[in-house]
């Protein structure tokens, strides 16, 4: 796939998918004023996986929420094929744990969400499509207060898929859910992934979590949140969790970021 | 056994009106009626052809100041929510207003509109537009906001995102003040009928006191009004029941 | 919420007053241009309260009116919340009781007015008897679902500690249905004074609401009566604002919604 882009356009292969440009974020609330981020500048190159990791509260969901457009940056500027990122674009699509779902729509009607350009039967193909994809078979018409936590987090999911994007933004999407459920959807995320090649911004407080999924997990420090270090997981997928190469990229992130890795 | 525990209540009420022909015969006095007494009031009114007539003008009344202030205050109070400057600046005016107890607008009513239906229906336009502009403020400002963001982010231009995502969402809150408002309304439209006009409920009360201590025609008339307003009440909430409004009822 | 930039601190200030300052210029001009001898100006609305304060009567009916919400909201809260728990407590005796209050609680408590004179003459009393019912039923029902909707793990947690069933309603159910309870009460109060105004209007001969319907009747004193209805709505204010402090204490602040 990288050798055919290369082919066809090479400046284009060139110029990353996301660049993120000496971005920096001060909150100022009561005229006080607090810097969240710091100078961050990061480069996401098309179809690839990346994940966002750091201490809790240190500025990571910020730094996501700034690449989407929905917060505007002090500082710094966001490009995405080369064009200055001014606010949300259906071509990328945020996923918020799963309390983005509408409960006001069933499961169906939230798939369908972002689908009102199309035709009604395209649509209903669409959405029967991604209810098959992420196994909601009968619950079309069940409302999200009738879900499990699992399933609202598939729906959401499915939702974002729906409209075809080119990059999807994560935002601690497993956080909430149990470790089976999460495993399972992790395994059901990087099947997406290899499948559909979206480029995924991905952010966790989980570091087995990154180390498992990401193409380049990228640690932050403590608020402001400036990149530490960026490390390239160079195992090929499936990964094996138990593979020395695994423990030994895991247990260099913990040490990283300051924890012991024995308990 | 079911049956047993259904019929508790009948039972209870009709221990109460027994309790109240006892108290009343009992009672030398006699300007009290008894619970047959107001059966038979009501009867009578029915056969005057009162009571309908009444009934027809509050009900007139209140859907007429209710629904202006519903149309207008509802709006406006998701457009004061939507826009933080907007709020800033009107919320302490609301503030305000509201807790003028709409009665005391009644000289200005008459000022304004004369003695009659439209100085009433002002009247609970004002009682229902202060609750319900408030209530329409803060489920604009209630709404979480990964809502507003994901339905940005699938590109929906403002007016959809008013319909399909704003509407929604206030929805639930808004009918939970409309039900609250409308029993204001009620209140208020009995109130202005005892004061400010010559027909309707309020006015019967009034009228059947001060002409004649005709206390019978008193108690029905507060009975037909806690039977109107407990029916209005129980529409609203049936509204509140419908399944595409329940979500936000059923969770936490 | 929906602008990215924060208003500046300035602004907190500067929106209230000019919004106000442009009510008050629209309702000056429009007396002015429309020339009416009868509907007072913002001025002389100024004035009527400068001369009420002046009188010395305007604080007896103040006074008298806060008296009469006190005890009769009082009264409702002393009455009503122990009932509305014990409803909320004993759900075979709330469905008993169920049905009468709902017939009569959408009674307006203004149509008790000639039932309340029986009872209690015209005066003192039928007027506080009136804010008792207007704000006992909200009350009631307040506390009913405030206590039915406390999650039961909490009673199961409250029962694993052992807690004997008075302590259980003391420990655990009271503080839980607290928020809701509170909720209740500031409706009510809002109730008992638009209740208090009409009371008022009709059945005694003092308080604020006598005070708009006297400078009606006596006079056509409309710069009074635009000068009572401000004080009602200032002290309304300042009962709600009171009544809401009970909502930011913490321990019960948890029941109200952190609004994101």
């Amino acid at each position: 796939m990288a050798l055919r882009e290369v082919a066809l356009s090479p400046q284009r292969a060139l110029a990353a998918k996301l660049c993120v440009n000496h971005l920096s974020m001060v909150f100022t609330r009561d005229g006080k004023s607090t810097p969240v981020l710091q100078d961050i500048t990061l480069e996401v190159s098309e179809g690839e996986f990346v994940c966002l990791v750091g201490p809790s509260g240190c500025g990571k969901s910020t730094l996501l929420n700034a690449i989407g457009g929905l917060l505007a940056p002090t500082a710094g500027t966001v490009f995405i094929d080369n064009e200055a990122v001014r606010g949300p674009d259906p071509r990328r699509i945020f996923v918020f744990q799963e309390r983005g779902v509408f409960p006001w729509l069933t499961v169906e009607g939230n798939i369908a969400f972002g689908l009102f350009k199309l035709s009604r039967s395209e649509r209903e193909e669409r959405v029967a499509h991604y209810v098959k994809m992420v196994g909601l078979q009968g619950f079309e018409e069940a409302y999200p207060s009738e879900l499990s936590g699992g399933m609202k987090q598939r729906l959401e999911v499915a939702r974002a898929l729906a409209v075809n994007p080119d990059m999807l933004y994560l935002d601690e999407p497993f956080g909430a859910l149990d470790s089976i459920t999460r495993h399972i959807m992790r395994g059901e995320l990087l099947r997406i992934w290899e499948t559909e090649r979206k480029t995924i911004v991905f952010v966790t407080h989980d570091i087995d979590e990154a180390v498992q999924l990401a193409d380049r997990v990228v640690i932050l420090s403590a608020r402001p949140a400036a990149i530490q270090r960026i490390v390239n997981i160079d195992i090929s997928h499936p990964r094996d969790i138990s593979s020395p190469r695994y423990l030994e990229l895991r247990d260099g992130i913990l040490q990283q970021i300051g924890l012991a890795h024995k308990i | 056994m079911g049956l047993l525990v259904r019929l508790r209540p009948i039972a209870f009420i009709g221990t109460l009106l027994v309790l109240w022909q006892v108290a009343v015969s009992l009672n030398p006095v006699h300007i009290l009626p008894s619970p047959w007494g107001v059966m038979r009031g009501i009867v009578d009114l029915l056969h005057h052809g009162l009571l309908f007539k009444y009934v027809v003008a509050s009900l007139f009344r209140v859907s007429w100041g209710f629904s202006l202030a519903a149309i207008l205050a509802i709006p406006l109070g998701l457009a004061i929510g939507w826009y933080q400057r907007a709020n800033m600046a009107l919320h302490p005016l609301v503030q305000v207003f509201r807790p003028i107890s709409p009665l005391a607008w009644i000289p200005l009513a008459i000022l304004w509109f004369g003695v009659g239906d439209a100085a009433s229906i002002f009247l609970i336009f004002l009682g229902s537009f202060f609750p319900l502009l408030l209530t329409a403020i803060n489920a604009v400002r209630n709404i979480p906001a990964v809502y507003i963001s994901a339905g940005r982010n699938f590109g929906l231009r403002p007016v959809d995102l008013i319909f399909r995502v704003l509407y929604p969402s206030v929805v639930p809150q808004l009918l939970i003040g409309l039900r609250i408002t409308l029993g204001v309304a009620w209140l208020v439209v009995v109130a202005a009928e005892m004061i400010a006009v010559d027909s309707g409920l309020g006015f019967l009360i009034v009228d059947a006191r001060n002409a004649g201590n005709r206390y019978d025609l008193v108690v029905a008339g507060m009975m037909i009004i806690g039977l109107i307003g407990l029916l209005l009440d129980t529409g609203m909430r049936s509204l509140e029941n419908m399944k595409s409004f329940r979500w936000a009822y059923s969770e936490d | 919420m929906n602008s990215l930039a924060e208003p500046k601190s300035w602004e907190k200030v500067f929106w209230p007053v000019a919004a106000a300052t442009l009510l008050l210029a629209v309702w000056h001009y429009s007396v002015r241009w429309t020339a009416t001898s009868i509907f007072p100006s913002p001025l002389q609305v100024e004035k009527g309260i400068v001369e009420l304060f002046h009188k010395h009567v305007l604080w007896q009916d103040i006074v008298s009116s806060l008296r009469r919400v006190v005890i009769g909201f009082g009264a409702a809260t002393v009455v009503g919340v122990p009932l509305g728990l014990s409803l909320g407590w004993y759900p075979a005796a709330n469905q008993v009781v169920n049905p009468v209050m709902q017939i009569l609680r959408p009674i307006s408590p203004i149509a008790w007015i000639p039932v309340a004179i029986i009872f209690f003459g015209v005066g003192e009393y039928a007027a506080i008897f009136l804010i008792f019912l207007g704000a006992f039923f909200p009350i009631v029902v307040a506390c009913v679902n405030g206590v039915s909707n406390v999650p039961s793990v909490y009673r199961r947690a409250g029962r694993n500690f052992g807690l004997a069933p008075s302590q259980l309603l003391a420990k655990v159910v009271f503080p839980a249905a607290l928020p809701q309870i509170i909720v209740g009460l500031r409706l009510a109060l809002g109730i008992a004074w638009l209740v208090v105004v009409a009371a008022e209007m009709v059945a005694v001969d003092s308080g604020l609401g006598y005070l708009v319907i006297d400078s009606r009747n006596s006079g056509k004193r409309y710069d009074l009566v635009v000068a009572a209805m401000l004080i009602i709505g200032v002290i309304g204010l300042a009962l709600d604002l009171g009544i809401r402090r009970l909502e930011t204490i913490k321990s019960i602040r948890w029941g109200f919604g952190n609004g994101s």
